[in-house]
């Protein structure tokens, strides 16, 4: 059984982009589209999910993918707990299972689960009762699937024609969920080419194997690129002895304006945030004109409210 | 013991070039020869051994039993029976133990016990380390006296080169043979999955091969230089292999095994998030798998075990990378093996030699024989019956495996060790 998939191809949960059909990250695309005007809009909140209920379960914390998530489904009128994991239950010693039996006796109707290992979001789709879908909102270093669906929007909206595209994905591959689930929703929309670029202690051994080109030199994995896409560094990379410092990182990989004019005139800039400026991405990039960074996290919502819609089955309108 | 005679088995016996139909009759903890005279058989219990082999008893270089420590998992009583009803009639419980095997307290506690539970001999190695630590020796030679066969530190890399170096010479001037699990402790610390497409692909942190290679590239340096015998467990990629068939080609007194789960899957089967496939070595590539049995058929590995180490189901009811390692192994020892032979992978003769007569001579254990006058070490098997893997036909309290599911030939009807009998 296909663990993500209903047998007509709808999303019973969204844990990873891996196996989406081309077709169905194309129809979310076109539902968040239909989803950002309501933004722009004086009441911005629809109907769609009145009467229903989001649990947040944040095992690891992160304000900022919380609040997208709450925001989005609170516009769809849902009600929303948000629940901080990693500070309650589990900490005491519940096991993961039992606090997720505490919270379907509640009778909601969705998961957002973000949790630091790899495969969690899977596990708990695996266990949840029939009735409760599980939206990964990012497990460990596997996947960040609504990340990756809202940056292929953002690119649809600048460029709609992937296959002519050159995208460059920046910076941290190793331990970024973000880079993992864009290289295959890029991939499974047809992009001309996907790079990563990064030194060689923050590249998977295997990556090639995904149908991407590596470059450990920023500047020839830049070059004539129509899509930049930069990860966040974390600082304690330092410690684990993948980098010597900041600064040798930020001269090495960092994308400056000077580094950027490698790229085609018209490449878009973007970063799933949040930046650090002056490390992996130099501030008069991060605020310049073809940052569309702050546009990310305006499409983000849209997004999240698409896949919300789909997966707990409401008719986004045309 | 009662006596019995076992009735026309296939008697399977490759080291005494034995492999034909034949009676056999024991009474008292004792063989009494093949082809007794039915005057010999008067009283015995008969056992009908038509269409079933009857083979050395197995033998697995590595079984974790979870005693001291963790008898919310298992137990020796538990898991020696287990073993003994899957075929095997002696064990080898690493020092990896909660209190480690430092001490012969330790060593008489393990020992009584697996006496008074009368399933498979439970063999004993010491820690070559105090607590598996990096600050002293173990008391080696007092572990001997105590009945350990060897010393070692499996489960817990030494990464203090200079003290490794020093307890592989101590043991050698006490003739210790040394079991030692290739790991480096630093390179793929953290990680749950073999670094290669499949980590890549899902973002398991990973743990590359050099983790092995250059652990034992520096273990065989330093057994040459210490002149000691060892034994490398465990060992999961093919380079390994081919550092392995070097050293025992320059004359170095070195043998290994692999566990079974790394002689059957490979990296892909940890897909999607399989807990019970998370394993220490993690499952490798097609080709180390490939090399692995490549390896057992020429003999460059010695020996394959279960590597069994039961879980509770809590143990394994976690996301991959949270799960603890490990798969339990003894149920499906003999199955396991028994398919290697329907694959072609080995003969009948090369399995029993990887899996019953090579660790007994790693061990230093005598090669079992039905002469009159010997103690039994052997079992009777129907090669034919088939089952299903699954929690409701494993007889270990672990029921985590990675092939639950699968059809693995292989029945045991009588196991024999010693003074123990148990009959179907």
């Amino acid at each position: 059984m296909n663990l993500q998939l209903t047998p007509d191809g709808r999303l019973r949960h969204l844990l990873t982009i891996d196996g989406l059909p081309r077709r169905l990250i194309q129809d979310l695309i076109e539902a968040a589209d239909s989803l950002r005007s309501v933004a722009l809009r004086g009441n911005k909140k629809l109907p769609l999910l009145r009467g229903r209920t989001i649990l947040n379960l944040f095992f690891e914390a992160s304000t900022r993918t919380r609040t997208t998530f709450e925001l989005a489904a609170e516009r769809l009128s849902a009600d929303v707990v948000n629940l901080d994991v990693a500070s309650s239950s589990t900490s005491k010693g519940e096991s993961l299972l039992d606090t997720l039996a505490t919270l379907e006796a509640m009778h909601c109707d969705m998961f957002v689960v973000r949790h630091p290992d790899s495969g969690a979001a899977h596990f708990i789709a695996e266990h949840a009762s029939p009735g409760v879908a599980v939206l990964n909102a990012g497990d460990g270093r596997h996947a960040h699937p609504t990340q990756a669906l809202l940056d292929a929007y953002t690119i649809h909206r600048h460029k709609p024609r992937f296959e002519d595209l050159t995208i460059a994905v920046v910076g941290d591959v190793l331990h970024s969920r973000v880079a993992r689930s864009e290289l295959r929703a890029f991939g499974i929309l047809g992009a001309g080419e996907l790079r990563v670029v990064g030194p060689r202690t923050l590249l998977p051994p295997a990556i090639e194997e995904l149908g991407v080109s590596v470059h450990t030199d920023m500047d020839a994995g830049v070059a004539d690129a129509d899509v930049i896409v930069m990860l966040r560094l974390q600082r304690e990379r330092m410690r684990g002895a993948f980098l010597p410092s900041e600064g040798e990182y930020f001269r090495r990989y960092g994308l400056s304006a000077e580094r950027l004019k490698l790229a085609k005139p018209d490449c878009i800039v973007m970063h799933p945030g949040p930046m650090n400026r002056g490390v992996e991405i130099a501030s008069e990039v991060a605020d310049g004109p073809q940052s569309v960074i702050l546009e990310q996290v305006s499409n983000g919502l849209a997004m999240r409210m698409a896949v919300m819609s789909h997966i707990l089955g409401a008719q986004v309108p045309a | 013991m009662n006596k019995v005679v076992i009735r026309g088995a296939r008697i399977c016996f490759p080291h005494l070039g034995l492999d034909r139909v034949a009676d056999v009759l024991f009474e008292s903890g004792l063989v009494h020869g093949l082809d007794p005279k039915p005057a010999r058989c008067r009283g015995a219990e008969e056992v009908d051994g038509s269409g079933r082999w009857l083979i050395p008893g197995l033998v697995d270089l590595a079984a974790r039993l979870r005693e001291p420590g963790a008898t919310h998992k298992a137990d020796i009583r538990s898991e020696a029976t287990a073993a003994l009803l899957g075929g095997i009639t002696h064990l080898v419980l690493p020092p990896d133990t909660r209190p480690a095997v430092d001490s012969t307290a330790v060593v008489e506690l393990i020992l009584r016990r697996a006496r008074e539970g009368r399933g498979a001999t439970v063999h004993l190695i010491g820690a070559l380390t105090r607590d598996l630590g990096e600050e002293s020796l173990a008391e080696l030679g007092a572990l001997r006296a105590a009945g350990c066969i060897a010393v070692g530190n499996i489960g817990r890399a030494i990464g203090n080169t200079n003290l490794l170096r020093r307890a592989l010479q101590y043991a050698a001037s006490l003739d210790l043979p040394v079991h030692l699990q290739a790991v480096d402790p630093w390179i793929g610390a953290g990680g749950v999955a073999h670094e290669g497409r499949v980590a890549a692909l899902q973002g398991l942190p990973g743990i590359p091969e050099t983790a092995e290679t250059l652990a034992l590239a520096r273990d065989l340096m330093l057994v040459e230089e210490a002149g000691v015998r060892a034994h490398f467990g465990r060992l999961s990629c093919a380079r390994s292999v081919a550092m392995i068939a070097e050293a025992k080609a320059r004359g170095l007194r070195v043998s290994a095994d692999v566990a079974m789960p790394q002689v059957y899957l490979n990296e892909h089967d940890v897909l999607p998030f399989r807990a019970d496939a998370h394993l220490l070595p993690p499952l490798r590539t097609a080709n180390d798998r490939d090399a692995l049995r490549r390896g057992l058929a020429s003999g460059a590995i010695d020996a394959v075990c279960s590597d069994h180490q039961p879980h509770d189901a809590d143990a394994k009811l976690r996301p991959f990378p949270a799960a603890e390692p490990g798969a339990s192994g003894v149920d499906s020892f003999l199955g396991l093996g028994l398919k290697l032979i329907d694959d072609d992978v080995l003969s009948l003769a090369s399995w029993l030699e990887r899996a019953a007569l090579a660790p007994r001579r790693i061990l230093g254990l005598p090669a079992p024989t039905l002469d009159e006058g010997a103690v039994p070490d052997f079992v009777l098997i129907d090669a034919t019956s088939e089952r299903t893997l699954d929690a409701g036909s494993m007889a270990s309290r672990g029921k985590n495996t990675p092939f639950r599911g699968w059809r693995i030939p292989g029945r045991v009807d009588l196991a024999a060790i010693a003074d123990r009998l148990w009959i179907r």
